[in-house]
């Protein structure tokens, strides 16, 4: 479903040229679940972004169902983020004056669904990750935890190929943090295609790949 | 897109200082261009009434003194209006529409035991289209009839009735001049005039021509008074009239003090041009201050893209498209230039009723908000609104969403 080929991304910021990755190579199937670890700044979520389609790689090929990247303008981009990305953040990234119901049925109004399927998907996805009684709720009245099924509820919400996760427990206490854990592997036991930046030894025991980036080169990739 | 209408009011509400500053801008704007544009068309409109009332684009004509030696005639010679003179004038020059001697001198006059003294000026009835001579209801100007049977018979300015008969009293009645009496057959609405020649036209007595002569059988005229078939061809009428008349007399056809003619068309030409200019001045000023509002508005809109990047990034993650983001940030501009421009309107609109309960109508007339002027604002205010909305929005659209999320 994925397939990088030598990826490269350098930022150029004025005086220095930062080499975030050189020369990437990685394989996502499908129903995958793969964890990608490394040291801070060694690009771990610019090959996210890369991956997501946030961010276009300087160099190399990368290739989503089989299409190159490459040739997609602006607006395809935006369409391939909307249908076949599911983004988590570490830092949860929700709309702070808009409630859970709000947060979640977002992705649903840029892909330009209508009211009724809309309010039906967008119940049963909170009810999915265990938060139909705290729809009306702002983010700031949630908990770290439901932030995060949240955002989670909002990745999941247009049935994505694939769900990329930033850290997703990084902001969270252990309890917390071990309760969304299981959801991610729930999700991914229900068919989901997940990649997932994260240093949780339980996420890396049941990923089947796992990717070690070491100043923007993978180091190594272990198949279990 | 409502939603979208409502988060924009949501935000408005929670920073009330920044609002109403933002707000303040357009709504002074808006304020502005409507009062001085109002006030503008107002004091024209009136002045343009007042000037009427001595009549619309007629001529005066006065005899003066020759000041070029002619045909054997020395320099300095006076010249006079005889009798006859308009019905040469109307056959010799085929684009003069109505043209009416006009004799006049002052009278003692008598009401009872009232005594005063009144011009009274001898015209022909077409005198009354003219010079905006408009009978009040139940009365009518001289006409015909009177003139061919010299009938003793006047129409009077109000000011006449109210001082000999007390106000609205005078038609019907009979007053003498000079010892004769004569029957007032009308009596000059109110009407405004600023300017005039030998008189106001409320303190005037108004008798035929025909009657007149047949009592003081003047040999000169005081003056004429001549409008064009067409007003656009005053100015030929003037040069026919001069030299059918330097014809007549033996005046050198350049001579210009033989015969002074006052043409208030030029003071109409002067006062639109006038008027337009010190308008058009004015909406100069107004969309001024409307730009300073749209400048405003655009550096809030500027701040509050800044303060939403994160909110931006988040968007264009989960799959916004460009267009979408600057859509949102134009409605955005045009939700607050419209609020600010709705107040505006309100207040102007305050303003002109309150304005309109003084007692100023004598100077600045009455205060309209004319429709013209209040779509001509509403443009104007669209393409400020446009824009000042574009810069903040197309930043906000091209915002890096990497670079945009982490924010
Ligand atoms: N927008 C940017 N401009 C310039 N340099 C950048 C930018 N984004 C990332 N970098 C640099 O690229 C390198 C990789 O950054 P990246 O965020 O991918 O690291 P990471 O592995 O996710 O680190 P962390 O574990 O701290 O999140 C770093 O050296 C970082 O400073
Ligand atoms: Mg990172």
């Amino acid at each position: 479903m994925i397939d990088m080929n030598n990826i490269k991304k350098v930022y150029d910021t004025g005086k220095i040229q930062v080499e975030a990755l050189r020369g990437v190579n990685l394989q996502i199937e499908e129903g995958d679940f793969m964890t990608v670890v490394g040291p801070s700044g060694s690009g771990k979520s610019t090959l996210m972004n890369i991956i997501g389609c946030l961010d276009k790689p300087s160099e190399g090929e990368y290739k989503l169902n089989q299409k190159s990247v490459k040739n997609f303008n602006d607006n395809q981009l935006s369409e391939i983020r909307n249908q076949d990305i599911g983004f988590v953040f570490q830092n949860f990234n929700l709309l702070p004056y808009a409630s859970a119901y709000e947060n979640v049925e977002m992705p649903l109004l840029f892909a330009g669904m209508s009211g009724k399927k809309r309010r039906e998907r967008v119940e049963y996805i909170l009810d999915r990750v265990g938060l139909s009684e705290r729809m009306g709720h702002k983010p700031n009245e949630l908990s770290g935890g439901q932030k995060q099924r949240v955002a989670i509820a909002r990745a999941l919400v247009n049935n994505p190929k694939i769900i990329l996760a930033d850290e997703p427990t990084g902001n969270l206490d252990t309890k917390t943090g071990e309760n969304i854990m299981q959801l991610f592997i729930e999700l991914w036991k229900e068919g989901n295609t997940i990649v997932m930046i994260t240093h949780d030894p339980r996420a890396t025991k049941y990923s089947e790949k796992a990717v070690k980036l070491i100043d923007g080169k993978i180091k190594n990739q272990t198949m279990d | 897109m409502l939603k979208n209408i409502l988060q924009v009011l949501r935000e408005l509400k929670k920073q009330k200082l920044r609002t109403f500053l933002t707000l303040f801008g357009i709504i002074w704007g808006t304020v502005s261009v409507i009062l001085l544009l109002a006030f503008g068309f107002a004091i024209k409109a009136q002045t343009s009434e007042s000037m009427h009332g001595l009549g619309e684009s007629i001529c005066i004509m006065w005899s003066g003194k020759t000041s070029i030696s002619y045909a054997g005639f020395p320099r300095g010679r006076n010249l006079h209006f005889q009798k006859g003179d308009a019905e040469f004038l109307r056959d010799q020059v085929p684009l003069i529409g109505n043209i009416s001697p006009q004799y006049s001198r002052s009278v003692a006059v008598r009401v009872k035991d009232k005594k005063q003294s009144f011009n009274i000026n001898a015209v022909l009835p077409e005198f009354t289209k003219m010079r905006n001579l408009v009978p009040r209801m139940g009365g009518r100007f001289l006409n015909q009839l009177d003139e061919k049977k010299r009938r003793r018979v006047v129409f009077i300015g109000f000011d006449v009735e109210e001082k000999m008969f007390g106000k609205g009293n005078g038609l019907g009645k009979t007053i003498y001049i000079e010892g004769m009496p004569f029957t007032v057959i009308g009596v000059l609405i109110q009407k405004k005039q600023d300017s005039s020649y030998n008189g106001r036209d409320k303190d005037a007595i108004y008798m035929p021509v025909s009657t007149y002569l047949g009592i003081y059988g003047d040999r000169y005229m005081d003056n004429m008074v001549c409008k064009a078939e067409n007003v656009e061809y005053t100015d030929q009428m003037k040069d026919d009239i001069q030299l059918a008349y330097a014809r007549k007399y033996r005046f050198h056809p350049d001579d210009t003090e033989a015969l002074g003619i006052w043409d208030t068309t030029e003071n109409e030409k002067f006062l639109n041009t006038f008027f337009g200019g010190f308008n058009i001045f004015l909406g100069v000023v107004g969309v001024m201050t409307l730009i300073v509002g749209g400048i405003g508005i655009s550096n809030i809109m500027y701040v509050i893209v800044e303060e939403r990047t994160n909110e931006i990034g988040i968007k264009r993650a989960v799959g916004a498209k460009k267009h979408l983001i600057l859509f949102q940030y134009l409605t955005e501009t045009f939700v607050i230039a419209g609020l600010g421009t709705i107040i505006g309107f309100l207040i102007s609109m305050g303003i002109i009723a309150l304005t309109n309960q003084l007692p100023l109508k004598e100077y600045i007339g009455t205060l309209v908000l004319d429709p013209v002027i209040a779509m001509t604002t509403i443009i104007i205010i669209v393409m400020i609104t446009l824009a000042a909305g574009w810069g903040p929005a197309t930043r906000a659209s091209n915002l890096d969403p990497v670079i945009a999320i982490n924010k």
